[in-house]
């Protein structure tokens, strides 16, 4: 359905939209809205196209060559299941966040100056996950990490500007240290494209540059993906961003820079030595027990659900670093799962602070009589997060225990149950002092949220709880199955990769 | 070792900026230091493309000069990107420097701390 | 002798102000005209020509520099900048490809060849240069807000 020349569409869309925003944003009513929605839209379509298409394609790839400059001179757009899976993660989210926008801004001024932020943010992540070249990635990544900078700045007060600014300093350090990376990789290789790379890799042999920028870039993208100990930005942004756009940063954005970038090269450039998966594997473990119970002392919802993702990430870690193929399918299961209920978890609190106007639990409770969409969509996020069966996160954690046991990592799997236990109270913490329990007198008067609010909630819950069908059989091999086929069929060289 | 010298210098740039980042107070002088790091990296692409003996990678109309005894000039477009996102950050960055100094009246880091736990 | 109530800086420089800022203002178009031939290009001569209108706005003040580019002009021409770039690049999609050079390259050495490169080139000056004075304008408007505090 779609042929590989539309394959750059992805990035121009956004990219136009921001622009067009930009320019007709003050002056026409409600342009930015009307652009913003068709422009995510657009996008939408074109990624659900794209997955079906590439269920007919042979060889499970297309590319493209920018201005028709061949690889491995020029730069070249590859798009494998990977990639659609992450191109329906990312735009699938965007679309719903943005219906949420569309009333959840209005208390902001300056509409048109967030559509056009947010669209340059989409356009920067779709940009990441298409790319073959190294450098192209790292520019995209920029463009994405500047958008996400200015957007946590949004609102101009005193918290959103001091967690800015941290979040700024600390993204641009990993940027400069994955730049650095990408040197060093090219003094070695003198190549910039990602499956050219991989050849020469297996020519050269392993030596200390290659040790170097592999440390370099798991420092830098493990800061992108909010790894311990790189998160310490993460706390301090996601809670003071608009609530559209913390369910952005914590439900997309920190898994297409982060996550994917580490998955592509580890995977498909590098080759996954023994040395590097444990390394994950205690990152991802420090990760899971540093977000959990640093979440159970938090009384501010949104902190609580930002320390909730560092735990979060460091599962899908865990099943990365365990490698096996199983593993990977876990993660990549939990990767989209999380996108789902931790965006909805968001956006359940942006509209608790919408009708509430706090975030404070100690101060809200028995908000389900009162609100009663919202305090449905959170149970069932909160059921998934928690892994409770059958809601879709039970089958992801399920499987990646079940991986680690089979793989003989037993230590990590009773662990990974620990700290399920874990996420079970803080959960419960949150449902508990917000949502059950008598009204306050003052918080009676509360009504429902506004109908566009509503719509990206039910759609998201709904989401929640058919996520576990992706694991049917028949379904399986076509969505999840393909993308971690893609890792764990190691090394892609140019031959395969060059039509 | 002589060969390798100015890569060692390069690097050394770069922990400079990085040790202005994580020690100084004032949010200036942690600006400064994030650019400093940023010329440390730029200095260290151009420096690998450096071939000895080699002249600019331009042609020219009038002599017939052969690409062997030029430098490499991708790094030099990379550089030229890396150079415009650290413009795009700094900008930025002095934008919220601006502001923070408008609502918490000063300029220093440490004071700046609401957000704890 | 300076009056502290006239806006700007004193008479010489103004007087010297009419003169190089067109100046500056010549140099930056050669050099993102000639951006396929010599060093430069889009961005080092958007930069030039931004330079140009900061010139003008310290020599005379805000209010009378304001007649030549207004923030929202200045807006503007960054958004027209980026939709041609992009413009340019989509349209290359009729021609078999993203990004194609689809205008006939000429020969060599010319001002007028290598296809599409110097209008991408005139695209970008036109965004970086209403960018940087954007910017500029920005860090000066909140300056004075703090000032009158």
């Amino acid at each position: 359905m779609i042929s590989s020349s539309t394959i750059p569409l992805f990035m121009a869309i956004p990219l136009g939209g921001a622009f067009l925003c930009a320019l007709l944003g003050k002056r026409v009513k409600s342009a930015a809205d009307g652009i913003g929605i068709m422009a995510v839209v657009g996008v939408f379509m074109l990624s659900i196209f794209s997955v079906i298409t590439l269920q007919a394609t042979d060889g499970g790839r297309l590319t493209t060559a920018i201005g028709n400059w061949q690889a491995p001179y020029g730069i070249q757009l590859v798009l494998d299941s990977f990639t659609s899976f992450m191109l329906v993660t990312v735009n699938l989210i965007a679309f719903l966040v943005m219906i949420y926008s569309i009333s959840y801004m209005t208390r902001y001024t300056d509409k048109w100056k967030f559509h056009t932020l947010f669209l340059l943010m989409l356009a920067g992540m779709n940009g990441v996950v298409i790319t073959g070249d190294l450098f192209n990635l790292f520019v995209f990544l920029e463009v994405a990490s500047i958008a996400s900078y200015a957007l946590v700045a949004f609102g101009t007060g005193k918290n959103e500007l001091e967690a800015a600014f941290k979040y700024a300093v600390m993204g641009s350090m990993g940027s400069l240290l994955i730049l650095l990376g990408i040197g060093f990789l090219y003094s070695y290789t003198s190549t910039l494209n990602m499956a050219d790379m991989a050849e020469r890799l297996q020519l050269l042999g392993d030596s200390r540059i290659t040790l170097t920028a592999m440390v370099m870039f798991l420092m830098g993208f493990g800061l992108k993906a909010a790894m311990v100990p790189f998160h310490a930005w993460l706390p301090d942004a996601h809670p003071s961003a608009p609530a559209p756009i913390s369910a952005m940063l914590s439900g997309v954005l920190i898994k297409a820079l982060g996550i994917y970038a580490i998955c592509r090269l580890l995977f498909n450039v590098f080759g996954m030595a023994p040395q590097v998966s444990s390394l994950l594997m205690v990152f991802a473990a420090v990760s899971m027990a540093v977000g959990a119970v640093l979440a159970l002392k938090q009384w501010d919802m949104k902190r609580l659900l930002a320390y909730s993702s560092i735990s979060q990430v460091g599962y899908i870690l865990l099943g990365i670093g365990i490698g096996t193929p199983l593993a990977l399918l876990g993660a990549l299961f939990h990767l989209f799962n999380h996108a789902v209920f931790k965006s909805l978890l968001f956006l359940d609190s942006g509209a608790v602070e919408y009708a509430t106007g706090t975030r404070d639990l100690r101060k809200m409770g028995g908000l389900s009589s009162r609100l009663p969409i919202t305090s449905g969509s959170t149970l069932i996020a909160s059921a998934s997060v928690a892994g409770i069966p059958p809601f879709a996160g039970f089958w992801s954690k399920l499987i990646i225990i079940l991986a680690a046991v089979q793989a003989g990592y037993w230590f990590y799997a009773a662990w990974a149950v620990v700290i399920s236990v874990i996420t079970l109270a803080y959960v419960m913490k949150i449902t508990r002092y917000g949502f059950l329990g008598r009204i306050k007198k003052q918080l009676e008067v509360i009504v429902e949220v506004p109908a566009f609010m509503r719509i990206a909630l039910v759609a998201l819950a709904l989401i929640c709880l058919l996520g576990g069908l992706l694991l049917l059989p028949g379904v399986r091999e076509g969505f999840l199955g393909q993308a971690s086929d893609v890792l764990s069929r190691g090394v892609v060289t140019l031959s395969e990769v060059v039509r | 070792m002589n060969a390798y010298l100015p890569y060692v210098m390069c690097i050394v740039l770069f922990c400079l900026g990085v040790y202005a980042v994580l020690a100084k107070r004032n949010i200036i002088k942690i600006l400064i230091g994030l650019c400093i790091a940023e010329y440390a990296v730029n200095l260290f692409l151009i420096l690998v493309a450096y071939r000895v003996g080699g002249r600019s990678p331009i042609f020219s109309s009038t002599d017939v000069i052969l690409p062997d005894v030029m430098v490499d000039p991708l790094p030099q477009a990379l550089v030229l990107t890396a150079i415009v996102i650290g413009l795009a950050t700094t900008a930025f960055l002095v934008a919220i420097a601006m502001r923070l100094h408008d609502r918490f009246g000063t300029y220093d880091i440490t004071k700046i701390r609401e957000l704890r736990g | 002798m300076s009056r502290e109530h006239s806006p700007g800086m004193s008479v010489i420089v103004k007087m010297v102000t009419r003169l190089t800022a067109w100046v500056i203002l010549l140099y930056g178009i050669y050099i993102v005209l000639n951006g396929h031939l010599t060093p430069g290009g889009g961005f080092a001569g958007g930069v030039i020509i931004a330079l140009a209108f900061v010139h003008s706005v310290l020599a005379f003040g805000k209010d009378e520099a304001s007649k030549i580019a207004t923030k929202a002009g200045a807006s503007m021409v960054e958004a027209l900048g980026a939709i041609l770039f992009i413009a340019i690049a989509l349209l290359g999609l009729s021609w078999g490809g993203f990004f194609v050079n689809f205008l006939p390259k000429g020969t060599p050495f010319d001002l007028v060849s290598a296809g599409t490169i110097p209008l991408s080139n005139i695209a970008i000056s036109l965004k970086v240069g209403a960018g940087l004075f954007s910017i500029f304008l920005t860090v000066t408007i909140l300056m004075k807000s703090e000032e009158k505090k």
